[in-house]
């Protein structure tokens, strides 16, 4: 196994703080938008961006959500692996409102096409945008694109792309592993 | 994780390692049975009978509303209505229905041991949902859920079950599971109602309430089910809830604040009074609603070791 640095912490943090620069150039002070980070890992790129937004561009308010899409996946019962849930939390309605969707990596866009059905038992949103840190360009399955992105990356299928954050992972990296 | 097992058919046949993922996944079905839209698409393609060869109201309708909410296509059976009365056998019944593509059977019966027995001579996967006096594991699971919800969690609590232990398959899947999750567990009624080998379980035995309470975390009260007495074990209704109904004024006197639960059907002013049933100590209707979240978790688990290869073939 070998494995390839995509991004390194500044790269991250540059990225990172272009993204909140867009979110604000479209969505202004947040008023009708909410933020939803897609378990598990779409939860710390969410975070981040959330401070990000409330200490370094003053945005108060920010609503943050977590949604899980365990029970809405399209392959229940055909991996031998069991689907393991995490927590949803949303403690808004999103009825009305400009939902944006956070992801660490988009590959097939299974999760996102689940994510879609999953955030309709909490309303109907106005609009649903996807902002993701990596964009793994030629693997998707599904008609799905990403809105805002960090970084696209060319990577074949049996490469893995790895986002560590350094508040579970130790550091701010992005990893391409090849088998 | 997945289930050791392919049935739910006893709390006996169980490890605590599936207790405890049924739990953390019914945790997740609580979540989603409070949102405004309260389904999720999982169990699009399983198809699950409810066969209810005994009466059930809250059962039955918990178990339809749970496999609704998994979004699974629900047939039900009741055995008043059907072959049954005329004369079929319970395997030819089962096998009847499971022609049509059925994945999951939830059966309730009169006897103990039925749920084990399909299981050995049926293709699906077979849910007891109470066998005579055997077994009712998702009323067990769901009283040590609400426990757990309640306390924070059951391993060192102190449960008494009070009432008629002789006839109720609720207080023996409480026993199994509430051992199993490392609690302490007594039992209270008349000496007649108490089985006799009750002691092997390693489960104490009071035949005085207010002892039984005194040293309790929580009380289960059961109803006394008389339409399963075949004779007379105690003089009268009025006696025994003197005797073993739980009421305010004994409630009160206690000094520490006890959990009071119920199976439910209630039998108001028999062996417990409405101010208790009504009162904040109790938790009767939240084991109602975390009944639906563990029948989903359940449901959910069992569905997911069905291979959706098998189906397609």
């Amino acid at each position: 196994m070998s494995q390839k640095v995509l991004l390194n912490a500044t790269e991250i943090n540059i990225a990172l703080n272009r993204l909140a620069c867009q979110l604000i150039e479209k969505h202004d002070d947040f008023s009708k938008t909410v933020l939803i980070g897609i378990q598990p890992r779409g939860v710390f790129l969410a975070e981040r961006l959330k401070t990000l937004l409330e200490t370094d561009y003053k945005i108060k308010n920010i609503k943050l959500g977590y949604l899980d899409i365990t029970f809405f996946r399209d392959d229940f019962r055909r991996s031998e692996k069991p689907l393991e849930a995490n927590k949803t939390k949303i403690n808004f309605i999103v009825e009305d409102k400009n939902v944006v969707f956070i992801d660490d990596v988009l590959f097939t866009g299974r999760s996102i096409r689940s994510a879609l059905t999953a955030v309709q038992s909490f309303g109907r949103p106005l609009e649903i945008e996807l902002l993701t840190l990596i964009d793994r360009r030629f693997s998707r399955h599904l008609p799905i694109q990403p809105d805002y992105r960090g970084r696209q990356v060319d990577a074949i299928n049996g490469e893995k792309v790895k986002v560590c954050w350094k508040e579970n992972d130790g550091e701010d990296a992005v990893y391409l592993v090849k088998n | 994780m997945e289930l050791s097992v392919n049935h739910l058919l006893g709390i006996k046949y169980i490890t605590e390692a599936d207790i405890q993922l049924i739990f953390e996944t019914a945790d997740h079905f609580k979540e989603i049975i409070n949102r405004p839209i309260k389904k999720v698409p999982s169990l699009r393609d399983i198809t699950i009978a409810n066969l209810f060869f005994e009466n059930s109201t809250r059962t039955k309708l918990s178990f339809e509303l749970a496999e609704k909410r998994l979004s699974a296509d629900v047939i039900n059976f009741a055995s008043s209505s059907s072959s049954v009365a005329k004369g079929e056998t319970l395997i030819d019944t089962v096998n009847n229905i499971l022609s049509m593509k059925v994945d999951m059977v939830v059966m309730r019966h009169p006897n103990p041991g039925a749920g084990v027995f399909l299981s050995k001579h049926v293709n699906a996967s077979i849910v007891n949902a109470g066998d005579g006096a055997h077994e009712h594991p998702t009323q067990a699971l769901l009283d040590a859920y609400s426990i757990r919800e309640k306390l924070g969690d059951v391993a060192g609590k102190k449960v008494v079950i009070v009432g008629d232990i002789l006839h109720s398959r609720v207080a023996l899947s409480n026993i199994f599971a509430l051992q199993k999750l490392g609690a302490k567990v007594k039992v209270c009624g008349p000496k007649t109602l108490i089985p006799k080998y009750i002691e092997k379980l390693n489960v104490g035995v009071e035949t005085n309430l207010r002892n039984a309470l005194e040293w309790c975390d929580v009380a289960n009260m059961l109803r006394v089910q008389n339409e399963r007495m075949d004779i007379s074990y105690f003089p009268t209704t009025r006696e025994y809830t003197q005797q073993f109904g739980l009421n305010k004024a004994i409630l009160d006197s206690l000094d520490k604040e006890i959990v009071v639960m119920h199976p439910g059907p209630i039998n108001r002013g028999v062996e417990i009074t409405s101010d208790v049933a009504d009162s904040k100590q109790s938790i009767i209707l939240e084991q109602v609603q975390n009944g639906v979240a563990v029948r989903m978790a359940v449901i959910y688990l069992l569905a997911s070791k069905i291979k959706h290869s098998e189906v397609i073939n």
